[in-house]
């Protein structure tokens, strides 16, 4: 079995946001909309202050919430962890906006692109109609990794078949891989390392994992 | 030098949420009503009260609130695919079940088949029931997921239907001792509603939830209890013992319930609708010292 995680090292990321940047130009979303974010957490009293940074998009469940109340099995959750949605099917009823306890989902429904009216070059190649008005979240770059399968590369080894935010990353805090592969990266920082999923107790299985301190 | 303790960046910490507006509350609010007030028309089917003005009325406000929903939707002409997950989709349940309220609505309304319109009644029910899991189902808002906030929606939606059928008990119901009950029915209801509302705003107090949600619920606690239940339950009582202006007492009883009852429903699926936000157990570990303390920025109570 496969089963597609991210890894962050808290400790390296520095909150460039370039894997925000990155995303945004690999998928185009529109002006408002980040399926990707970092996130900029002051915590602390002078003089002990601390700031951290934590990147956030869709966690690719286990137990996907926005799968379970979906009316329409536009979301799914795809054998090797990734949680898809059909564009073609969603109705827009925005019921898994409410479920997903990581704020990973939007919806967008009018056309907006960087610069006003009229598309960029970038936005003009990457432009999806039937995004608008349907539900929409971070895909772990699927297209990328339904290519591995093609190919035969390997996602979170070979760039071309790796999530473009963890490509972009600076510091290296994002790794990408299987988890069922105890050789792959992910695999082998998280037997390193502590780390925790985000709100694990909805019981929702985050396929998303933070490193905060070595073992 | 102590600074005060720094705030982190805004988008940390829960928010209200947009995506479901009027329209969405719309549907709890008179779906929630129509589905209550059709269980009750059919129980009071049972002693032989002609009920065809309240199935028609219950199912109009059903059907107004499912439209809501229908220009709520980004695709409305795609909306039959809601049908498509009803293995586990609280949603897909909910417009699974409307189909039989209108069909055998419209059988008991054609026929006058004491059957249909109990099946109604039936159906009535389960929209009311399905609505409240909705909610329930939607772990991205703590204020919803809370396992006290669905007894208390399906509860409000019962207490609704029980309160309109006391509106219109002086039209439909000649009988005073009939009147009585509905007044009886409708008072046991409103009190229900009171524990399980004091019940929930609790639980979500000692368990914790987005500070927004506590405020926005804490901000109508005290008129909901006097003047959305504590009021019509006077007037039911009224009702209750027969007193003169009995007849008044229940309408204006029924008005007031069925109108807090919305003013609650509206204020939890619009304006304590707040999200989870995010939260760190560990701060991560930099340079030679320890690792900060969780940080959950925007919860309240516990």
């Amino acid at each position: 079995m496969t089963r597609y995680v991210m890894a962050i090292d808290l400790r390296r990321c520095v909150g460039c946001q370039t894997c925000t940047a990155a995303c945004k130009n690999a998928n185009a979303t529109p002006p408002g909309v980040q399926w990707r974010r970092v996130l900029d957490l002051e915590t602390g009293e002078f003089p002990d202050v601390r700031r951290s940074f934590v990147p956030v998009a869709c966690m690719h469940c286990d137990e996907p919430p926005c799968e379970e109340v979906c009316p329409t099995k536009a979301t799914t959750k795809r054998p090797d962890g990734l949680v898809a949605i059909d564009y073609d099917t969603c109705i827009g009823c925005a019921n898994c906006v409410m479920a997903c306890p990581y704020e990973a989902r939007s919806i967008v429904h009018d056309v907006k692109f960087a610069y006003g009216d009229k598309p960029i070059k970038s936005e003009e190649v990457r432009f999806d109609p039937a995004r608008i008005a349907v539900s929409m979240k971070c895909t772990f770059c699927i297209d990328r990794i339904d290519l591995a399968a093609k190919t035969g590369q390997v996602p979170g080894r070979d760039p071309d078949v790796t999530p473009a935010c963890v490509n972009s990353c600076i510091s290296g805090a994002m790794a990408f891989g299987d988890l069922d592969d105890p050789d792959s990266k992910v695999s082998r920082l998280l037997a390193e390392t502590q780390h925790f999923r985000m709100h694990e107790e909805l019981g929702t299985g985050p396929g998303v994992y933070y490193i905060w301190d070595k073992k | 030098m102590k600074a005060a303790k720094i705030r982190s960046g805004d988008r940390f910490s829960p928010h209200q949420q947009h995506n479901w507006d009027w329209r969405a509350a719309s549907n709890f609010i008179a779906g929630g009503t129509g589905g209550g007030l059709l269980a009750f028309a059919a129980f009071a089917s049972l002693w032989g009260t002609d009920v065809r003005a309240l199935l028609v009325a219950g199912m109009a406000l059903i059907g107004i609130g499912l439209t809501c929903v229908w220009f709520e939707i980004g695709k409305p002409w795609r909306a039959l695919n809601v049908y498509r997950h009803l293995a586990t989709s609280w949603m897909t349940r909910e417009a699974a079940v409307a189909p039989f309220v209108f069909g055998s609505g419209v059988l008991a309304l054609a026929t006058g088949q004491s059957l249909f319109v109990l099946l109604t009644g039936i159906f009535g029910a389960c929209f009311v029931y399905a609505q409240a899991r909705i909610l329930a189902a939607d772990k991205g808002i703590p204020a919803w997921r809370h396992p006290r906030c669905m007894p208390l929606v399906a509860a409000t939606g019962f207490a609704e239907g029980a309160s309109l059928l006391a509106v219109a008990a002086p039209f439909v119901i000649p009988q005073v001792a009939g009147q009585i009950a509905v007044a009886t029915a409708a008072l046991v209801l409103l009190l229900l509603r009171v524990l399980l509302w004091r019940n929930y705003l609790r639980s979500l107090r000692s368990d914790g939830a987005p500070e927004g949600s506590l405020r926005a619920l804490s901000a109508i606690d005290g008129q909901f209890l006097k003047y959305g239940n504590l009021l019509p339950a006077i007037l039911l009582l009224v009702g209750v013992i027969g007193a003169p202006l009995a007849s008044p007492a229940l309408i204006l009883a029924g008005l007031i319930a069925v109108a807090s009852g919305w003013w609650f429903k509206y204020t939890l699926v619009r304006r304590a609708a707040y999200t989870q936000g995010f939260a760190i157990p560990h701060l991560p570990v930099r340079g030679r010292g320890p690792a900060g303390p969780a940080v959950k920025p925007g919860w309240g109570g516990a």
